[in-house]
């Protein structure tokens, strides 16, 4: 009952789409020729397609993996791996074709980059049709632009750490995507350049079988400081969409990295994105990353600290509702000495959802004096809903390990306790929740917060009797 | 708000607990209830506030003249019940000023947050409490004594018309008793009746009832005014049955 009304809301707020016009697709289903073609339109130099044509190789030798969600539904010949709706990347909101902006006014993008936000990039389907950095950033030497324009204007800095951090031969997903990638966000921040307003990035599918496989690289240099956020939705269709991201992050000495993701896809897209960050000396990663919506996600942040005093921050959220699974977590590996991490998990599940806690912590040979928390709280809303965790620890030297599990209902006297102060059945649930993942929330931008704590209390509603 | 219960049957999974209770609380009037452990204090407190483990075999609780056996928990909360609860609920990562505006908001939709902190400035005074307490999550890691004091502090900000306080004075000591039996004090007046549930006279030194009734075993057995409470602190509850 409730999917329905968050359908239907779903539906009315991030589900409509539009007509398909675009001005160059490539053939449904995967192969050289594919990829020979993306790498043609986009004019790219050859390092790139070699690059790309050996990545396909490795994805068709790879196996699908047998672990974490369900995957056997995934047909990769039906889906479309190369959509692009404009010509090429606009740098005002005016340039960009009329029904686009439509979608992106309806999802509040132009509105944000106002208000609080320091650049934005608009991907749909495979292209990015807007990006636009603030100037005063430029002029200190920012770069915030979209992956494939990168390759042009900053060939040295993209050839120099493009799938360095997370090479084509890592998992067969990530192997897909760096032979079709397309789109993403390229950021670049000079030493000691203080990024202080977020930028972001949002994406968007609006066809119906396609593949969206953004390519994001993000680099901080010594002293560098930058948040970066993304969001992403897609109409509700009964056919599956396949969202296949990579993201590199790379934190150079004393450099801080935030990077938000509240992903909210419809119930049928698969949502399987390779997210590894590598940390210098005395540099930190953060990844808050919200997940609500898809069919199934696959995805674990990972922060590689291999700098003495490096610190990993992974805080995360997920909420399966019916025909969800979301099969997420964190993983840190300590290379180096004096390193820290944190890894907070909270998950919620309802209507038969499924969450899942899959982790990782590795302290190397070698590493000494070196501290980890992890902490996964999970909290079902019925008997139906489903929760499980998969920590995994590789301790290979004395540190000092914390890790702390646990499963909890939302019980009959909480409820009663709220609701005697006046609180309805769903407004008390919505409570319970939303004070459950406060840990979580106050981490966003106070927008985001809002718009999070909604999304929440819609779920809630109609859940009830 | 006038409270009528008559010949309330209540049982739990079947078991019998409230036998026949029938009592009438006039707006203006507070009430207590005494009983030994086990006499059915506690799941009248719930019964009243609409608690869905608990059946109501037979009688009729009526606000005003009016039924309110199938009203929810939430709309009994909006004709004006209030119940402090002996084991108070903890609520995790929901902050209690947050809760107490949430509640208040409830109440009046029209509260501005200024006037909000104003009062529950006034009220932290009247408790003697410090405002770092409802920077706090809602009884998570509270003591007894605390737990308590944030029940009253709802109480105070809710304004009900009618409040059952559930063994208020279990686990205070006698100064925070005093302070907590003040701040209720504070609300009385024509508009607000209290039920006041317990196993101990003390309580009512400082909350003075106009009646005092005696439930053993499920049924009222004794009613009077406050000297009846004195006399089961002197004689138990034994010799006032005989």
């Amino acid at each position: 009952m409730s999917l329905t009304i968050l359908n239907n809301d779903y539906e009315r707020k991030y589900g409509f789409k539009d007509p398909e016009n675009y001005v160059f697709k490539t053939q449904k289903g995967l192969s050289e020729d594919t990829v020979r073609q993306i790498s043609k339109v986009k004019n790219e130099p050859e390092w790139m397609l070699n690059l790309r044509l050996k990545a396909l190789k490795i994805f068709f030798s790879k196996p699908m993996p047998q672990w974490g969600g369900d995957l056997s539904n995934i047909d990769f010949e039906k889906y479309t791996y190369y959509l692009s709706p404009t010509e090429k990347t606009a740098h005002n909101w005016e340039d960009v074709p009329a029904d686009i902006k439509k979608t992106f006014d309806r999802l509040g993008i132009p509105e944000a980059e106002q208000k609080f936000l320091g650049g934005v990039g608009a991907q749909y389907e495979s292209q990015t049709v807007y990006h636009k950095l603030r100037e005063d950033l430029a002029k200190q030497g920012v770069i915030f632009t979209d992956t494939d324009t990168a390759i042009k204007e900053h060939p040295e800095l993209v050839q120099k750490y493009f799938a360095t951090i997370v090479p084509a031969g890592d998992n067969k997903f990530a192997a897909l995507n760096t032979a079709v990638w397309s789109g993403g966000s390229f950021i670049y921040i000079p030493p000691g350049v203080k990024v202080s307003v977020p930028l972001q990035a949002y994406f968007r599918i609006n066809a119906k079988n396609v593949g969206q496989f953004e390519r994001t690289l993000i680099i901080a240099d010594k002293g560098a400081e930058v948040h970066y956020i993304e969001g992403c939705t897609a109409p509700v269709y009964s056919t599956d969409s396949l969202h296949a991201a990579v993201v590199e992050v790379i934190a150079l000495e004393g450099a801080k990295i935030r990077y938000t993701t509240i992903q909210n896809w419809s119930s049928n897209v698969y949502n399987l994105v390779t997210k590894r960050a590598i940390a210098y000396k005395d540099a930190t990663v953060e990844w808050v990353d919200g997940n609500l919506g898809s069919k199934l996600t696959m995805k674990y942040p990972c922060v590689i600290l291999k700098g003495e005093n490096s610190k990993a921050d992974i805080l995360s959220v997920a909420y399966a509702g019916k025909s969800q699974h979301q099969d997420a977590g964190g993983k840190v590996i300590h290379l180096a000495s004096n390193t820290n991490s944190r890894i907070i998990s909270k998950s919620v599940s309802k209507d038969g959802g499924r969450t899942s806690y899959r982790g990782l912590v590795r302290v190397a040979k070698g590493a000494k004096n070196v501290a980890s928390s992890v902490k996964c709280d999970a909290l079902l809303l019925d008997k139906q809903s489903r929760s499980d965790t998969y920590p995994t620890m590789k301790i290979e030297e004395q540190a000092t390990i914390a890790h702390e599990a646990t499963v909890g209902r939302i019980g009959d006297e909480q409820l009663f306790y709220l609701m005697s102060r006046g609180l309805s059945e769903s407004e008390a649930l919505a409570l319970i929740v939303l004070g459950f993942i406060a840990e979580f929330t106050k981490e966003l931008p106070m927008e985001y917060a809002v718009e999070l704590n909604k999304l929440i209390q819609l779920e809630m509603e109609g859940s009830v009797g | 708000m006038k409270l009528e219960i008559k010949d309330l049957h209540v049982s739990i999974d079947g078991k019998s607990i409230l036998k026949g209770i029938s009592l009438v609380v006039n707006p203006g009037e507070v009430h207590a209830l005494m009983g030994p452990n086990g006499s059915g204090k506690s799941t009248l407190s719930y019964v009243l506030a609409g608690h869905p483990k608990y059946k109501v075999e037979k009688g009729d609780i009526l606000v005003d003249g009016k039924s309110i056996l199938a009203m929810s928990p939430a709309e009994r909360a909006k004709l004006g019940l209030f119940l402090a609860f002996q084991h108070p609920i903890e609520v995790q990562g929901v902050g209690l000023s947050k809760f107490l505006f949430t509640l208040a908001k409830l109440k009046n939709g029209k509260l501005s947050i200024i006037d909000f902190k104003k009062q529950l400035a006034a009220n932290l005074s009247l408790l003697g409490v410090d405002k770092s307490f409802v920077d706090r999550e809602v009884n998570v890691g509270f003591s007894g004594g605390e737990k308590k004091r944030a029940e009253v502090l709802q109480l105070l900000t809710v304004k009900p018309q009618l409040a059952v306080l559930d063994e208020m004075d279990s686990g205070l000591d006698v100064d925070s008793l005093q302070v907590l039996s003040k701040a209720i004090g504070s609300l009385r007046g024509p508009d607000f009746s209290a039920l006041v549930i317990t196993h101990y006279q003390r309580l009512l030194n400082y909350l003075k009832p106009d009646f005092v009734h005696v439930l053993v075993d499920g049924k009222i057995i004794a009613s009077g005014n406050a000297e009846l409470a004195l006399d089961v602190e002197k004689k138990g509850y034994q010799r006032v049955i005989a």
